[in-house]
């Protein structure tokens, strides 16, 4: 990069040859500059998340970090308008003032990298589409995007979307940029759905072994009128003594035994929703018959922040697969995994999150190919010291990578932004 | 309406119409070929009937491998295709072009798989919105969009324009409750997108497909997701003296975290329309109804009740009605749902407008609209979704009277404009199409509009799809944001036209 740029547009650059500019229009005219000499950059915010994807082929960083600060909240109408590179941190406890939420329920990726919580900025976790645990009942990230302001790999600045929930104006390029790790526009700003905060968490726990059970009952969790929020399986295997301590250590609550596999449900809201749902779910998944216990809000809150952060796989040196498949296909999952493989299920049978130890890349070719053949999907989202790439990190077939190039091509035809990050030739 | 201006008709194409009926012959059956003019006359309009266009040819394919063979011929040979659902769009998306082949997706209607374990059902595209919820309701199950016009509209034509509905607060629109979809590009190629999980991997598709109104591709099989119905729902029915009054009411019942299944606003024009004509028993001295309706299980709805009808008694409603019974919540929405009948009663024709505002603003919207129906002396009635925002001013005019047809387009756009300064939209659930076209600049500058238009030309590098509809017609915002066009002469008449 050019020092020119540097002195035109008084843009910080730090000897790690990162560019901090502070607003959308020093966005816009450093890459402008990058785009007219075709350098490749990464695009980055707090790197809570950098991880995950192919390494990006570039020297160059741009940090969006200054871009952070709330810009308009008006719980009301329902959305908060913010800086992209905004901590979610920051936006949640804003939120929380006015008993209002993210209703994706964000992750929290710090633990798998470092131990440390680390949830990043808005801008990186929409660039992820990842949905916590109450994915199932409310929809994932790009779901509850209303609108964004960014900059293209052009340089110029384009906006989608608005502030309100009903809008068919145009294409809607906010789900594109939902998922998009980056590779098509440097997010500015972003405007959000948020909603009311449920007063109330509860979490019954099932213990069982019995795999074809746990199925059943995911199924009649999905069946059910009782708006379960949260429907999770941990099972007990591996034997292996580390992982059982862990294990138990991560999922120390009063009422949880966590020695064997338990299914957990959450239901929210006030006392006597929650009271009348768990009243109908007795009878609905026979609950008298089976060996349970009960989370209160003090455990179920904690409970499920622990599945949303993966702490089970805290600071882990395996290879961390996300795969999410059709839940009717949990029961042929679960048999290949047997007990061979650390892992837990979320979204009510749907997300598996699977450790695979390392120097098996073998392994994940065989569980990819199964998740290919029962209709799902598999990311790569962690990879071990000694990962050697060989299998890639996003599955895409070929007609897919096809209009990926494409829809890349209209935002980034030089591929400024993150080449590679998600497929080779993008 | 005002003179229309439309993509320049292809000469070369009208000039070898019977190669193209022959090469069609052998590309699917021939009596899914409609050519006769008393054929064609049907898919003249779509449910924007003041423009009327008559195709080249109707085609009705049966499978997917049909329309891919449509496209790939047309791609190759330079020929228009405008996709059609039910032909229930207000906004002229489905309006046919006089070079252009109409591909009728009216054969593709069967429900394809009932998937309970997944809690989806797969199906073509011109099954009707309201017969997914058919197909399912015996196990207490349903699809959530309900566009007013869900008996007729087809689920295909709900992808293309992001149908929404009463209930998208809680429920979402399309986007937000389908899993995958089949799709037959411009040239051919067919994609599956998405499937039976939830989400996706890669760029979504699938996000960009819903609303993109028929310009990148042709829906030939969706994915619903389907789910439980409510345990219980009511609903109350509430009166109030003033507009501001009730707009504050509907305001507090959302910033007091209750997140209602369906909130509507009708003001007296309205409510004095749809009592005549359907008898619903609404407070006729009443200057703005609130009709809310909760879902949940038994207490919780009771106790959201409690609470809505405490902030609506703070806001002095002059009426308050809860539903005892089904029978009953049903009596309330009677009304409502007879809305644009009833305007179609009180005038030879109405024009409905659809504009997205933050629900703050309502009072303001209504009293904008006020002030423009007496500039146009123009009756106009209003209803508004008031749990997402969405505004539909009904316009009544008589269409014999070309100077009323004049004033009612400008009162249209008027409002519209007015709908973006509040920091709204210029369409919440009905589409661009050709109706809006132009008033896209008031949302969009150019920087914005070109990257859509990008997206569209790598997608169909020949603009063959749909050619016309959503964007400005001459590419760049005009300075005034609308195309004028005078004598029948546009501006700027060397630049391309889409």
């Amino acid at each position: 990069m050019s020092i020119e740029v540097k002195k035109n547009s008084q843009i910080f650059l730090d000897s790690n040859n990162t560019y901090y500019p502070e607003d959308e229009l020093q966005v816009s005219s450093l890459v402008k500059e990058l785009y007219k000499k075709n350098i490749p950059t990464e695009l980055i915010g707090t790197g809570s998340k950098s991880f995950i994807g192919n390494k990006v082929q570039s020297a160059n960083k741009l940090s969006l970090s200054k871009l952070s600060g709330v810009i308009e909240y008006l719980p009301e109408e329902l959305y908060i308008r913010v800086k992209a590179n905004t901590p979610l941190e920051l936006i949640e406890k804003e939120l929380e003032k006015n008993n209002q939420e993210l209703a994706f329920e964000p992750m929290d990726f710090g633990f798998i990298e470092n131990g440390k919580s680390n949830k990043g900025t808005i801008a990186g976790y929409l660039s992820c589409n990842f949905a916590g645990s109450r994915r199932f009942k409310v929809g994932s990230v790009r779901d509850h995007i209303l609108g964004f302001r960014g900059v293209n790999g052009k340089g110029n600045v384009i906006k989608s979307g608005g502030t309100v929930v009903k809008n068919v104006t145009g294409y809607d390029l906010s789900k594109l940029v939902a998922g998009s790790f980056g590779t098509l526009v440097a997010l500015t700003e972003v405007t959000l759905k948020v909603l009311p905060k449920k007063r109330l968490s509860n979490t019954i726990i099932i213990y069982t072994e019995d795999k074809r059970l746990v199925n059943e009952l995911f199924d009649k969790i999905s069946s059910s009128s009782s708006e379960i929020s949260g429907a999770a399986y941990v099972p007990e295997e591996p034997q292996d003594e580390s992982y059982k301590q862990n294990k138990e250590i991560v999922f120390k609550f009063n009422d949880l035994d966590s020695k064997g596999s338990f299914l957990a449900l959450r239901v929210e809201g006030d006392k006597v929703s929650i009271d009348e749902r768990v009243k109908a779910l007795t009878k609905e998944l026979d609950l008298n018959k089976l060996n349970t216990s009960k989370l209160d809000i003090h455990q179920s809150v904690p409970f499920w922040r622990k599945i949303n952060n993966l702490e089970i796989f805290e600071q882990t040196k395996n290879n961390l697969l996300r795969v999410v498949i059709p839940p009717s296909k949990g029961n042929e999952l679960m048999q290949k995994l047997g007990n061979k493989y650390k892992y837990y299920i979320d979204w009510c049978g749907s997300l598996y999150w699977i450790e695979v130890s390392s120097k098996k890349n073998m392994k994940i070719v065989e569980i990819k190919e199964l998740v290919k053949e029962i209709g799902g999907y598999l990311t790569i989202i962690k990879t071990s010291p000694e990962y050697d790439y060989g299998e890639a990190v996003f599955t895409v077939d070929d007609t897919r990578l096809l209009l990926s190039e494409k829809i890349k091509k209209s935002f980034d035809p030089k591929r400024v932004f993150n080449p590679g990050k998600m497929y080779r030739g993008i | 309406m005002s003179k229309l201006v439309l993509p320049e008709i292809d000469k070369k194409t009208l000039d070898k119409k019977e190669y193209i009926f022959k090469a069609l012959a052998k590309l699917i059956n021939s009596e899914n070929i409609l050519s006769h003019a008393d054929e064609i006359k049907p898919y003249e309009t779509d449910a924007l009937a003041v423009y009327r266009q008559t195709p080249l040819a109707v085609v009705m394919p049966e499978n997917t491998q049909e329309v891919s063979n449509i496209l790939k011929f047309c791609h190759e040979e330079n020929i228009k295709v405008v996709p059609r659902g039910a032909g229930t769009g207000l906004s002229g998306g489905a309006l046919p072009l006089q070079d252009a082949i109409l591909v009728s997706l009216g054969k593709f209607n069967k429900i394809l798989e009932i998937d309970f374990e997944n809690k989806c059902v797969v199906t073509q595209p011109g099954v009707t919105n309201l017969a997914i919820t058919h197909a399912v309701q015996h196990k207490s199950f349903y699809y959530a969009p309900d566009p007013s016009s869900q008996l007729a509209c087809s689920i295909g034509g709900n992808v293309a324009e992001n149908s929404g509905g009463v209930h998208s607060l809680k429920y979402g629109t399309t986007t937000n409750n389908i899993l995958g979809v089949e799709m037959v590009m411009m040239d051919g190629t067919i994609c599956r997108i998405g499937g039976k999980t939830l989400d996706q991997e890669g760029y979504d598709f699938m996000g960009l497909i819903c609303g993109s109104e028929g310009l990148l591709g042709v829906i030939t099989e969706v994915t619903a997701k389907i789910l439980k119905k409510p345990q219980v729902v009511k609903a109350a029915l509430i009166g109030f003296p003033t507009i501001e009054e009730g707009g504050n009411a509907a305001s507090e019942i959302i910033s007091n975290g209750i997140v209602p299944a369906g909130m509507e606003i009708m003001d007296k024009a309205l409510i004095e329309a749809t009592d005549n004509f359907s008898k619903a028993g609404y407070p006729r001295d009443a200057e703005l109804l609130l009709i809310v309706e909760l879902d949940g299980t038994e207490s919780e709805v009771n106790e959201l009740l409690k609470q809505v009808s405490d902030i609506c008694k703070k806001n002095n409603c002059s009426s308050l009605k809860l539903s005892k019974n089904e029978k009953e919540r049903l009596s309330f929405w009677v009304g409502r749902k007879a809305a644009f009948p009833a305007c179609g009663a009180m005038a030879p024709d109405y024009y409905c407008m659809d504009g997205s505002i933050p629900r703050g603003k309502l009072a303001e919207a209504l009293l904008e609209i006020k002030r423009l129906s007496k500039k146009y002396d123009l009756l106009v009635a209003n209803c508004f979704h008031a749990g997402d925002g969405n505004l539909h001013p009904l316009i009544m005019f008589d269409g014999n009277d070309k100077e009323q047809l004049r004033k009612t387009e400008e009162f249209g756009a008027e409002i519209l404009k007015a709908c973006v300064k509040l920091g709204g939209v210029i369409t919440g659930e009905h589409g661009v199409g050709i109706e809006k076209r132009e008033l896209m600049c008031e949302m969009f500058n150019d920087n914005d509009i070109q990257q859509q238009l990008d997206i569209k030309s790598l997608l169909d590098e020949k603009n063959l799809l749909n050619p016309g509809k959503v964007y400005p017609i001459l590419k760049k915002c005009a300075e005034e944001g609308r195309v004028h066009v005078h004598r029948g002469e546009e501006k700027f008449p060397d630049l391309p036209r889409f």
